[in-house]
């Protein structure tokens, strides 16, 4: 009959040698395999101090982008909550008042925006629904929490920092990813 | 109150001697305290890791951290543990590795104010045997622990551990004695004195060395023999219901075991304090800097020994436990008969011509 993998091993069962039975040979081979490992480069990444870069392709928590003049892109049309498979994502609309043309881009935005990160399995679909480029996952991933309140995210915490007036910050939020977009736009 | 001071006793010698107790023991202490964290450090570099590098520099502070963690641990008597008893163990076993660093020379001599200080706390002419007496006391350390703690499992690690060790406290004898037919004493001063004016006994006895160093192996409890604390088949093994320093104490006895049997063997065959191709006798340094360079050559050896300890450790599964008995009963003891027999035919022979 022929084997359905070639991983099979066989092993020998015939009775040891003098030789073998002697277990130094064997053991004098192991010391020397192990002590060729003190030489072996060590893979280990000392993490807080140095960090690993994460693929292109990483989902993280999500950041609420804003545009090149500090507007929030959102307008609450909540295409992102219906693309959600885990029903994570939660909004109110507002209509946009005069003299807040320099805070929301357009006459509608989202008052509150909430994503439950208990509930998020990190697909990436809301960034993928959203017509207004107004959400992207960034590459932090959610620290631990001691109760269920912290893991829901209001708009202080997504909303990324504005780009005019706070420049670090926002370039360290946007990680290399959101700014990528905003220049294509 | 006079007459007691002038009862004969030597004032000034006790007062070294007990300088050199307390010097000796804190070394032993802290070479213990520092093999822990070699052994993490060698266990890491062997297995392609870093090991601990967050306390100090290259995580030197890493023994104070360990210690400060099991002192703050809570101390835990079961509660239908022999308390005395269960007291007792981590004291016996402390107390029994200590001891024996009594008759080991540490060097030659140093000379403080023209006063010759010898560096042995004591010269018994019976060295060996004291050794052998303390390592056997040893036993009673686990077998305490284990039977103390009401446990099934310490109770099987204890019956383990003792019937580990009176079994290759044989073969280790017969080893010795082989030596003692080439060195004609039982003076562990005498023995490294030997050595000097000739050769290192490793050269005439390798059988008889090779087979002391299996069986101080097993007398400590390292792998391949670490049966009475096999974690995976005995939960923890004989020290499974103790914690803090009570815990510590039997983790800090292995390692002065370990540090102990080390030096026993750079004595007994590695020429001890001597200092390879270096004459001490027709050398013009002053004798303090030989003493020193001595021990520091006996440190060497024994660190190289400990290392070995733990090289080991980290290469070699346990034994399972019938083949323990096998290796230590049908083949050590005569295996070590038969070099007893052989060094005595080839001593008689020398002397006869």
């Amino acid at each position: 009959m022929e084997a359905l993998t070639n991983r099979a091993k066989q092993i020998d069962r015939s009775p040891m040698t003098a030789w073998e039975k002697m277990y130094l040979p064997a053991i004098v081979k192991g010391l020397g395999i192990t002590f060729s490992h003190m030489f072996k480069k060590r893979p280990t990444i000392q993490y807080p101090e140095v960090q690993r870069p994460f693929s292109s392709v990483f989902r993280g928590l999500h950041v609420l982008n804003r545009d090149e003049e500090g507007r929030e892109r959102c307008t609450a049309c909540g295409l992102c909550a219906v693309a959600c498979p885990a029903e994570a994502i939660t909004m109110e609309a507002a209509e946009r008042e005069h003299g807040e043309e320099n805070l929301y881009r357009e006459e509608k935005y989202a008052a509150k925006y909430e994503i439950n990160m208990l509930r998020c399995i990190f697909c990436g679909l809301c960034e993928e629904a959203c017509p207004k480029d107004a959400i992207y996952l960034s590459e932090t991933f959610a620290p631990a929490h001691y109760d269920r309140k912290g893991f829901i995210y209001g708009k202080d915490d997504l909303l990324i920092p504005d780009p005019n007036t706070h420049r670090e910050a926002y370039e360290k939020a946007a990680a290399g990813r959101v700014r990528h977009k905003v220049s294509a736009f | 109150m006079f007459h007691l001071l002038n009862a004969g006793i030597d004032w000034g010698l006790a007062i070294e001697k007990l300088l050199l107790i307390v010097v000796v023991v804190s070394i032993a202490l802290g070479f213990a305290m520092y093999s822990t964290y070699g052994e993490r450090k060698v266990a890491a570099i062997l297995q392609d890791r870093l090991g601990p590098n967050r306390f100090g520099p290259l995580g030197l502070g890493q023994p104070i951290a360990d210690a400060i963690k099991l002192f703050f641990k809570e101390e835990i008597i079961p509660n239908r543990a022999n308390k005395v008893l269960f007291v007792m163990g981590p004291a016996l076993a402390m107390m029994a590795a200590l001891m024996t660093s009594a008759v080991i020379p540490w060097g030659d001599k140093i000379i403080i104010g023209g006063k010759e200080v010898s560096l042995q706390i004591a010269d018994v002419n019976v060295g060996i045997l004291y050794i052998f007496a303390v390592v056997a006391l040893g036993v009673y350390g686990v077998m305490i622990g284990g039977w103390s703690s009401n446990n099934k499992f310490s109770l099987l690690a204890a019956i383990r551990g003792a019937s580990q060790n009176i079994s290759y406290e044989l073969a280790m004898g017969l080893s010795i004695i082989a030596l003692l037919f080439v060195t004609g004493s039982l003076s562990l001063k005498d023995i490294v004195v030997g050595q000097q004016e000739t050769m290192w006994n490793v050269v005439y006895q390798p059988l008889g060395f090779f087979i002391f160093l299996i069986c101080a192996f097993a007398e400590t409890n390292r792998t391949p023999f670490d049966l009475p604390e096999a974690e995976n088949e005995l939960n923890f093994g004989y020290h499974q219901e103790y914690s803090s320093m009570k815990l510590g104490f039997y983790l800090f006895a292995e390692y002065i075991n370990m540090f102990m049997s080390s030096v026993l063997m750079a004595t007994l065959y590695f020429g001890g304090y001597d200092i390879p191709f270096f004459n001490e006798a027709a050398s013009t340094l002053h004798p303090n800097w030989i003493a020193l360079l001595g021990f520091l050559s006996l440190m060497a050896k024994t660190i190289a020994f400990v290392f070995f300890f733990m090289w080991v450790r980290w290469t070699i599964p346990r034994f399972r436990y019938d083949q323990l008995m096998h290796l230590g009963w049908k083949t050590l003891i005569p295996l070590a008969l038969f070099n007893m027999l052989l060094t005595a035919a080839i001593m008689l022979y020398l002397q006869g011509r």
